[in-house]
């Protein structure tokens, strides 16, 4: 059986009774099971996963109002950042190798009662410290384009789950990148919201300023629905804030920034953008060459902040309640809350610490002011495609840099959508990066919807 | 350059309560060293009358009703389930505590 590659088509499958929940969750385990090698699940949820398909059945039998279930009948698989109630959680790190939530995230609860069926946790870098899925404490996932390149991170498993039809969407996290630089990897949709639009209620916290809560599909409009059922207040996240997302204008203009296309980009990457902004421009759609001129400090900034809020976050960690003592954090894990301790210690806070949040306003700004001439932005995703597995490993500083293009969003606090628009010259996949204002999510969609539009795109699993 | 020294490293390992090998001590010496060398640039910019920034969407106090609600919150059975040091229904620590010898 193919499995279908949209929510809408396996919600119209279900309901003309092509297929069952059931049989649907047996061929996706079926599946994650031939591809184990990908390692890019921790855990599977087999026996939720078949009570809540035995649920969905018995709501197809008696003909429910399926508009109350927007994600009917679709698998979801998520990060192991995400508390699954009863399921372990492990964050990828051995600290919580046993460690099982008593109750779940906000996103998982929301998506279960639109229906969705949840098959099992995903691999990631520990703490979701990570550009590549390698500093995973249960081994890396593997790209399945091609198994020798990394899948991107910190959300490895997720991405390399979509595009190996593994599941049909998966949830993830994205502090500096960690949705859509693995998105780009592996050839599939990922949205980082606006900062605060989806809550972080029991999701596993990294650097609680940027930690932004978002998803991955195979279609913008999959992205597009789990977002619309995952947004708002919950009561649990104080930095939640309800706001109707903007709604596009009927003509759109978007900047292009000079600094993300500066030395360092790979050629492909640079050739394929170009394209999709000559598709676009066919469309209809405005351009103009803006600049961000603080960009170039992203990364300092970006690592000095994050470092910084992962020490504070991961102190709570002392194995007294849950999970492993202290000397149970992996290298990385050490590497953050040391770089964090160090720059937030007694004399080095306002050289580092201060320093880092008063640029971080000044690349704001930058934002704030290009938003007031343009709609949205395009930009790469990464530097490069997918890099090789061990390419980056030993030295710390590459596989920071490898966030320049994505950490900026989540200093100023908006959306990302990552899209991919094809493949280079050794099968490895190709895309491009939108970001827009606060809130404006759905200008964001819809410019990536038009471009698919326009290519007339088709989603493709990556294997057999 | 910016240099962690091995007493640097040391010291944040402490204060962060890490322990870390001999080994370890020389590797993020210098991995960090040059990560932390890296921000240096940072010195350069300009940022003479600009306010730090540590909240995007510019939310401020929110508040909520000081209120318990039971379905809000673990039972005590739930709240210790993720431990076996347990005695009589408590989380057991080490003692934080020694005798003074002092007297």
């Amino acid at each position: 059986m193919d499995t279908p590659l949209t929510i809408k088509k396996t919600r119209e499958g279900l309901l003309k009774k092509k297929y069952s929940a059931v049989e649907l969750v047996d061929e996706y385990l079926s599946r994650i099971n031939k591809h184990k090698n990908l390692n890019a699940f921790l855990t599977l949820s087999d026996e939720v996963a078949y009570s809540e398909a035995k649920e969905i059945d018995k709501l197809v039998g008696v003909g429910i109002a399926t508009n109350q279930y927007p994600l009917l009948g679709s698998t979801v698989a998520h990060k192991d950042l995400f508390l699954t109630k009863g399921i372990r959680t492990t964050a990828g790190s051995k600290v919580l190798e046993s460690y099982v939530p008593e109750y779940s995230a906000t996103v998982v609860e929301r998506e279960k009662r639109g229906g969705a069926i949840a098959i099992g946790k995903t691999n990631c870098d520990a703490w979701a410290h990570g550009a590549s899925g390698e500093n995973s404490d249960f081994g890396p996932t593997l790209n399945p384009w091609n198994k020798g390149f990394v899948p991107g991170g910190s959300s490895s498993g997720s991405a390399a789950a979509v595009a190996a039809g593994l599941s049909l969407v998966a949830t993830g996290t994205d502090t500096g990148g960690s949705i859509r630089q693995p998105a780009n990897f592996c050839g599939v949709v990922g949205l980082k919201p606006t900062y605060g639009a989806v809550s972080r209620y029991g999701v596993i916290a990294m650097a609680s300023s940027l930690d932004s809560i978002g998803c991955f599909g195979m279609t913008v409009e999959d992205v597009e629905i789990i977002f619309n059922i995952t947004k708002g207040e919950d009561g649990f996240d104080s930095t939640v804030k309800n706001v109707e997302s903007v709604k596009p204008k009927s003509k759109l203009k978007i900047g292009i920034p000079k600094e993300y296309f500066s030395k360092g980009l790979d050629k492909e990457v640079e050739k394929s953008i170009f394209e999709a902004i000559n598709v676009l421009e066919k469309a209809g759609v405005e351009f103009i060459d803006i600049s961000l001129p603080n960009t170039k400090h992203a990364i300092s900034v970006y690592y000095i902040i994050q470092p910084a809020e992962v020490s504070s976050n991961l102190g709570r960690y002392d194995g007294i309640r849950f999970g492993g003592g202290r000397s149970t954090f992996g290298a990385e894990a050490k590497r953050r809350i040391m770089l964090g301790t160090y720059v937030l210690s007694a004399g080095y806070y306002d050289a580092y610490y201060l320093k880092a949040q008063k640029v971080r306003s000044k690349m704001i700004n930058d934002f704030d002011n290009v938003f007031g001439k343009v709609d949205a932005l395009i930009t790469p995703v990464s530097p490069t495609a997918a890099f090789r597995i061990g390419e980056k490993k030993e030295d710390p500083l590459q596989m920071y840099l490898a966030d320049i293009y994505t950490a900026s969003a989540n200093l100023a606090g908006i959306p990302g959508l990552a899209i991919p628009s094809g493949f280079n010259k050794i099968g490895l996949p190709l895309g491009f990066q939108l970001m827009g204002p606060r809130f404006s999510e759905n200008t964001l969609f819809e410019l990536g919807k038009l471009y698919h539009h326009v290519v007339g795109y088709q989603p493709k699993v990556a294997l057999e | 350059m910016a240099k962690l020294t091995k007493a640097d490293i040391l010291h944040v390992a402490s204060l962060a309560k890490i322990e870390i090998s001999d080994a370890e001590v020389e590797k993020y010496s210098e991995q960090l060293s040059k990560v932390v060398d890296y921000f240096s640039a940072l010195s350069e910019v300009d940022t003479k009358n600009i306010e730090p920034t540590n909240q995007t969407t510019g939310l401020e106090n929110v508040f909520r009703p000081d209120e318990v609600a039971a379905e809000n919150c673990l039972t005590q059975d739930a709240a210790i389930s993720g431990t076996d040091n347990i005695h009589n229904g408590y989380f057991k620590v080490k003692a934080i505590l020694t005798e003074r010898t002092d007297k």
